[in-house]
Order: C-alpha cells, then structure tokens, then sequence
C-alpha cells in the first residue's frame, strides 16, 4: 500500500513538474497523470489542486465531468465496448451483455483478478467495422458474442504460455 | 503588423515546393514500384498493421528497391484494408480486402512477377485498358472530391506529399495579400457555411471577429467529434492534416489572431499523433510559427485534447474546456466572435470548414460557388455506415439527393433487405423515411424535414431496425451526455428517456406519445444550447414518421422490427430443423439450446438470454431460427 501511495506521489510530480501554475493547464494534467497511473487517485487530485492553487472540488468537479477520466485502477487488458450509433444497430449491446457475462463484471468495474476492465466508449469512429470493441487500445471488427469467446481464449493461451515460459526458465 | 513582402513569401514557397515536387516524382512517377496501405483507424481496425508488416517483410526477404509508404484514409472503408501499388509499366491499382496472404501473393505474384492480381483489385487509380479504373464506378458520377482529394493518396506524416500537391499554396497567396479585408471578402464571396451542421456563413463570422477592437484574437478548430455514427473529422485529421493547418493559419491571418487551438477527442489517438508530426513538420518549415515564411505574420498551433464530452462541441462550451473548466455552455450573446476563448474575440471553425478554405483560395469563390446549390454552395461529406454496402467516406455537391447517396454511391442496402429509415445528424438530427429519399442534401432541405445536416453523420436503417429503440437510444445518449445546466435538459430527457424506456420494454401506457410530444417542447423551448434544443429531434421524427411502430409497442407488446428484447422470442422451426446437423447448439453462449429425442433442437426460453448467436449460426440452407413478437407467440413444447 505505502509502495502505491510512493508511485502516485512520485508520478504525479514528475506530470507536474513539466507543466506551469495555470488555470488552463489542468486538463492536460489529469491526461498525462492517468496515462502514468493509469487512473486519478484521491492523493493525486489532491496534489494537482495545490500546485494549481484552486479548490479541491474543481479538480474533483472536472475528473467526473468528463467521460475520459477514471477513478479506480485499470484491470491489465481494457475492454471498451463501443456504444456509437452503427455499433449499438448492429447489436453493440448484445456485444456489451456478453463481455457482462463473460467477465462476471458490470459497466466500469475491474475483475477481482485485476485482469480486465470493462467500459463503453461514445464512439470510436470504426462506423464500418461495427460493432466494434476496443481491446487493449486497438479496434477489433465485428466483435459478436462468439469473438468475445475468442478473444477471451486467445488472452488465455497467451497467459498458459507465459505461465510454462516461466516455469521451463526457472 | 509589419506589411509583407511579396517577393520574398513567394521565393521562400516555391524552393520549398520545388524541393517536395522533385521528392514526389520521385516517388510516385519513378523508376522503382511503390507500395501504399491505407492505415488510417478503420484500416487498422481490419488488418492493415497486420498487412504492412507482412509486405515490408517481404520486400526485405526479396531485396526489392520498393517504398512501403502509409497513407490515409481512401473513403472506401467497406474494403479495408486498401493496397495500392504503382509499378512502371502497369496502372496504378488499389487491391480490397487484402490480408497477409494476399499482400504476400502481391508482392511475389505482382511485383517479382508480372501477374497483376486482378481477382484482389478494387480499381484502378487512373484509366488504362487493363483494368477498371475508380472513375468508372457508377458511383463516381455523383462524387465530387474536395476535401477528401488528398485522403488515401498521401502519407499524411510527410508534409512534401501536401506540398507536392498544392498545398500551402493558398496560404504563400494569402500572405503576399494585404493584410485587411481581402482574404474575408474571397471567403464571403464563396458563400461557404460551417460544415459542423448548424451552417452559419464562414465570412460572416470571420468579419464579425475581426471588427472588434484590437487585442488577442484566438482561432479554434473544432475536432471534438462527439457525434456517435460520425468519422469524417478523424479521416480528415487522419489522413490529410495539413489541409486543416493550412486552413486554420490563413483563418488567422484573416481574423488577425496569432493563436490557434485544434481541439481533438482524446479518443482518437492516431488523429492526435498524425497532428503533432504535421505541426513540428509544419514549424521545421517555417509555414507556421514566428515570421511565417518572411511575410512578418505569427502564428502559433496548439493542440488540446477533448476529454471525451458530448456537449464541448458546442463552442461556448469548447472554450470552458481549453480553460480547465467542466465544459458547460453559457448564454449568447456576447457572442464567441466578441467574448469567447480566456474573454477575447474567437472564431470558431469545423475542421471540415477550414479544410474548405485552401482549394477556395487557390480556385477563388468563383469556382466554389458553380458546385452545389445557391445557398449552399461547395460539397458536403458524409460518413456512411449502418445497413448499407459501401460504408465509407463520401463527398458530393450539396444538392445531390439522399437516394442518390445512398442507392447510388452508398450501392443500397445488402443481403436484399429494405430500407426504412436514414438517420442523419447523430443525436441532433433525426430519421428521414423513404418518402423523404428525393429532398436534395442542403443545410435547409433537411431542417424543414425535421433533421438536420449535422456533421455528416449518417446511418442507414432497414427492416430490421426498430425505431423506437433508435429514438431512444439516442435519448439515452443525450441524456447521459446533457451537462446538467439547464433543467430541461437535465430533468426533461430523463422523463422522455424513462417513457420510451418503458415503451420498448413492453411496459408502454395509453397517453405516453402525447406526454412525449409535449417533453419534446419543453426540453426544445427550455435549453441555452443546441445540446438540448435539437435533444429532443430523433423522437420527434419518429414519431412524425414512425408512429405506428410506437403504438405497436404500446398496445399490443409487439416490436414490428423484432429488435426489442424483452419483446421477442428466439424459436426454431420443428420442421425445417435437420436433424443432423447441431451448428445452434454448438454456439450458443449459454447451453441453451438442446436436442429433442427426435434430435430436433429446443431453445430453453428460460435460459436463452437473446444474443442472436443461433440465428447466425443456422446454415442458410435450413433458416430455421426464427424471432417471434410477441413472445407469447412461440408454441408450447408438446
């Protein structure tokens, strides 16, 4: 725990470090401190209220006004559904439900194992490959409920085949 | 400011033109085969990093002198991912649909033999007598390529492609004009509107900055397409970002600003790292930043990411954004042309309407105003997707019709199905029915419909589609999206949302349409922005259109379109099942389809949690999947 509180104190100043005092700077911020951590802890919020010498309830304010930030850790894979209007005619949230039921979490939760986080996203603009889901940053066509299945068995091979790697080599 | 120099702008543009024209010869009319991939967002999203590495290995392994360059996006999305290769000797082809096995083949079958492929050919770039060139596609009669001229046919990260090609042309013009009401004037007399849907005259708005007291003026392009069903502005930034630069410094130059933003969603990342390249390429070559070309004009480009907000859109609003603020609209007027970004006079532009401004420069409003109609004159690009065979990017003179777009250029609807609605204008537009395909596309025609052109989104619907699921997951997206300001908007979409919610979930009462008609008012009458003023459009046309679906809904617990879940039923048919074969029950995601002891298959209506899987999975020879509406429709089990 003292190990994560030190690595969002210590990121957290490095982000602020390369910006100036201003106002206008705190959109940036939040952007540069997420894409460290990965989220916005409390602590690091904080942080960024004092260096900008404004109310912690404007920075507060701002992380959940808009959709991009998150307040809870990122499981290791990221799942994003796409919700746009050619994904959610062509059956986006049947995607969504499957994703649900696959991962045995709901909308903007993490597995207990921190393995995958499961989001939606407005629109990712891949229109002609709906529906879309957004794995790991990277837009995946024509995600129907038998992909999730796939996609999810490819994550699986992957981690067996890292699990024997590393027991030949110890 | 310092007066211009003519000479000297025009002898510091033409060395670096000349430079990017030899580098361009060199690439696309010499002596080596040249490859190009289309890797913009939707080409990647269907293979093509895959198929650029398979074809630079190949070109090593063979030791080929032969480029692989990245370019942008080619409209042609339904294709991706697009090759094109240009071979001395043969035309220059564009191959569909490529994935490594067939980029391979291209390169040993095509580039180390002489066997062009022709079964992988989209078309061919320029007319030859071996194979059917693009021009000739029926389609092409209506297209009309502005802006998306240099999409697909330029590496978008490197700026002599943009200059070999005219570019910065218009802006070495610009700088060499007087610095007073010239550029606006060309700009007023082209008559272009704003390309971000609610098309307020360009000219207009760019005076109106300008006439205000001296002081720092700002200029913002505004990326922040929000609209689900749109992609233009990420094809464009993606594919061709100088067109947008060039546009936004000259928009500068006009106004008297020195500053400009480009405000980008943050979910479009590879349109943000194309935008940095072109800008540091931009600035290496002095077309942008201090002095601009020795002309005694600065101007300095920021990038800003949008967070992902709905509502930044709206300029008011944007500028909340750039100052740290949760971005919530304020009263106009003051007007952002007086009071807009940090207090001070700001213009704020579509990226699709100051990509328009170069060509307009470099051809002059006379040539502007012959495309398109009267009032609005110039091209309108729309990103088709939906139900429709050709989704992609598609340019055509304003004017054109929606039949046009979407029989003709769109190729219809596939797997022979019929169309019945076209939603247009995202959240803020609404769904035109076949009665409506014969209006001519303009800002107007569309308004009096009871949509609007929007950005350019466009989505086509077929018999399949429920409409009003569509009306309300539109609703659904306003209403999560709404910033909360105003209490229409905040308070009236949730009471619309929870009728039509209840509607499509078979719960509907006698009297929710009329309660809807008047929310609808209300939210429209009581809303500060277009937000919540337009909320309420994708119910309204529906029910101007579609009223009979909404009643179907409400009265007999029926989805005409079987889209509705709680209101359908998966069955198979006893009699059309075979026996033989378990295709369903291998790929249902629940085990909720067994066999019978005649080895007839049952779904567990219990079970079944309708992801449409079976229906997929039954080979077409038999069909017997089936939905029923309502569900009390399925036949008991004997």
């Amino acid at each position: 725990m003292a190990e994560e509180a030190e690595k969002i104190r210590r990121e957290t100043g490095r982000v602020l470090g390369r910006f100036s005092r201003k106002r206008g700077n705190l959109i940036p911020i939040l952007q540069k401190v997420q894409h460290r951590l990965g989220y916005l802890p409390r602590e690091a919020m904080l942080e960024i209220a004092r260096f900008l010498d404004i109310p912690e309830i404007e920075v507060y304010g701002v992380v959940t006004f808009y959709n991009q930030f998150r307040r809870n850790p990122p499981g290791k894979h990221s799942i994003r559904v796409c919700l746009g209007t050619a994904c959610h005619m062509k059956g986006g949230y049947i995607t969504l439900d499957a994703w649900k039921r696959r991962l045995n979490i709901g909308q903007g939760e993490t597995t207990a194992d921190r393995e995958f986080d499961l989001d939606t996203v407005a629109c990712v603009g891949c229109c002609t490959m709906a529906p879309v889901t957004v794995v790991d940053d990277k837009p995946q066509a024509n995600v129907e409920p038998t992909r999730v299945d796939g996609i999810l068995l490819a994550f699986e091979r992957e981690r067996e085949k890292k699990h024997k790697e590393n027991r030949e080599s110890s | 400011m310092k007066v211009a120099e003519p000479a000297a702008v025009a002898v510091a543009y033409n060395e670096i033109k000349s430079r990017a024209e030899s580098r361009w010869r060199e690439l696309a009319n010499g002596d080596k085969p040249v490859i190009m991939v289309g890797t913009a967002t939707c080409g990647r999203a269907a293979g093509a990093l895959q198929v650029l590495k398979t074809l630079r290995n190949e070109v090593k392994k063979h030791n080929l002198d032969c480029p692989v360059v990245e370019v942008g996006c080619m409209g042609h999305c339904h294709a991706e991912p697009i090759v094109m290769i240009k071979k001395p000797g043969y035309p220059f082809i564009s191959y569909g649909y490529v994935n490594p096995v067939v980029a391979e083949r291209l390169v040993k079958e095509f580039l180390l033999g002489d066997d062009p492929c022709l079964e992988s050919v989209l078309g061919a770039l320029e007319e030859n007598d071996l194979v059917p060139s693009l021009a000739d596609f029926p389609r092409a009669v209506y297209e009309k390529k502005i802006i998306l001229q240099n999409c697909g046919q330029i590496d978008p990260t490197d700026i002599d492609h943009y200059v070999a090609r005219d570019g910065y042309a218009a802006l070495a013009r610009v700088l060499q004009m007087p610095p007073d009401d010239d550029v606006i004037n060309e700009v007023k007399k082209s008559g272009l509107r704003g390309r971000g849907g609610a098309g307020f005259p360009a000219g207009q708005k760019w005076h109106a900055c300008r006439s205000t007291p001296p002081g720092p003026r700002y200029i913002i392009c505004n990326g922040d397409e929000g609209d689900p069903g749109a992609f233009m502005d990420r094809a464009i930034l993606e594919s061709d970002p100088h067109s947008v630069i060039e546009g936004m410094i000259i928009a500068g130059y006009a106004i008297g600003a020195s500053y400009g933003y480009i405000y980008v969603r943050a979910e479009y990342p590879l349109a943000v790292a194309r935008l940095e390249i072109a800008l540091r390429q931009a600035r290496k070559l002095n077309l942008l930043g201090k002095n601009i070309l020795g002309s005694g004009f600065s101007f300095h480009i920021r990038l800003f990411q949008g967070s992902g907000a709905f509502v930044c859109g709206e300029a008011t609003a944007l500028a909340a954004s750039i100052e740290g603020k949760p971005g919530t609209p304020r009263p106009k007027p003051p007007r952002m042309t007086t009071e807009g970004l940090f207090g001070r006079p700001t213009v704020v532009n579509n990226v699709k309407t100051l990509a328009f401004v170069p060509p307009i420069i470099r051809n002059g409003a006379a040539w502007f105003t012959s495309i398109g109609t009267k009032d609005s004159p110039g091209t309108a690009v729309f990103a088709l997707a939906g139900k429709i065979a050709n989704t992609g990017l598609v340019e055509v003179p304003m004017g054109t019709t929606l039949r046009q777009v979407i029989f003709d250029v769109g190729g219809g609807i596939p797997k022979g199905k019929k169309f019945k609605a076209v939603q247009i204008g995202g959240p803020s537009g609404g769904c035109l029915p076949e009665s409506a395909l014969d209006l001519p596309i303009d800002f107007d025609s569309l308004q009096d419909a009871g949509a609007m052109m929007g950005s350019g989104g466009m989505v086509v619907l077929d018999e399949d589609d429920c409409m009003v699921e569509i009306a309300r997951y539109f609703l659904e997206f306003t209403q999560r999206e709404s910033c909360g300001k105003c209490t229409f908007c905040r308070l009236g979409t949730k009471q619309m949302l929870a009728i039509l919610d209840d509607i499509t979930l078979g719960q509907g009462k006698e009297g929710d349409i009329d309660t809807l008609l008047q929310l609808a008012e209300d939210v429209k009458l009581g809303s500060l922005c277009g937000l919540g003023k337009t909320a309420p459009n994708p119910v309204l046309t529906t029910l101007r259109y579609f009223k009979d679906e909404y009643e179907a809904h409400i009265t007999e617990g029926r989805c005409p379109a079987l889209m509705c879940r709680e209101l359908i039923a998966y069955y198979i048919l006893p009699d059309k099942c075979e026996r033989s074969c378990d295709a369903c029950v291998g790929t249902c995601t629940v085990e909720a389809i067994t066999p019978n002891k005649k080895r007839i298959k049952v779904i567990d209506q219990e079970k079944c949690v309708k992801c449409n899987t079976c229906l997929v999975a039954c080979p077409p020879q038999y069909n017997a999947v089936i939905k029923l509406s309502p569900p009390s429709e399925v036949p008991a089990a004997k």
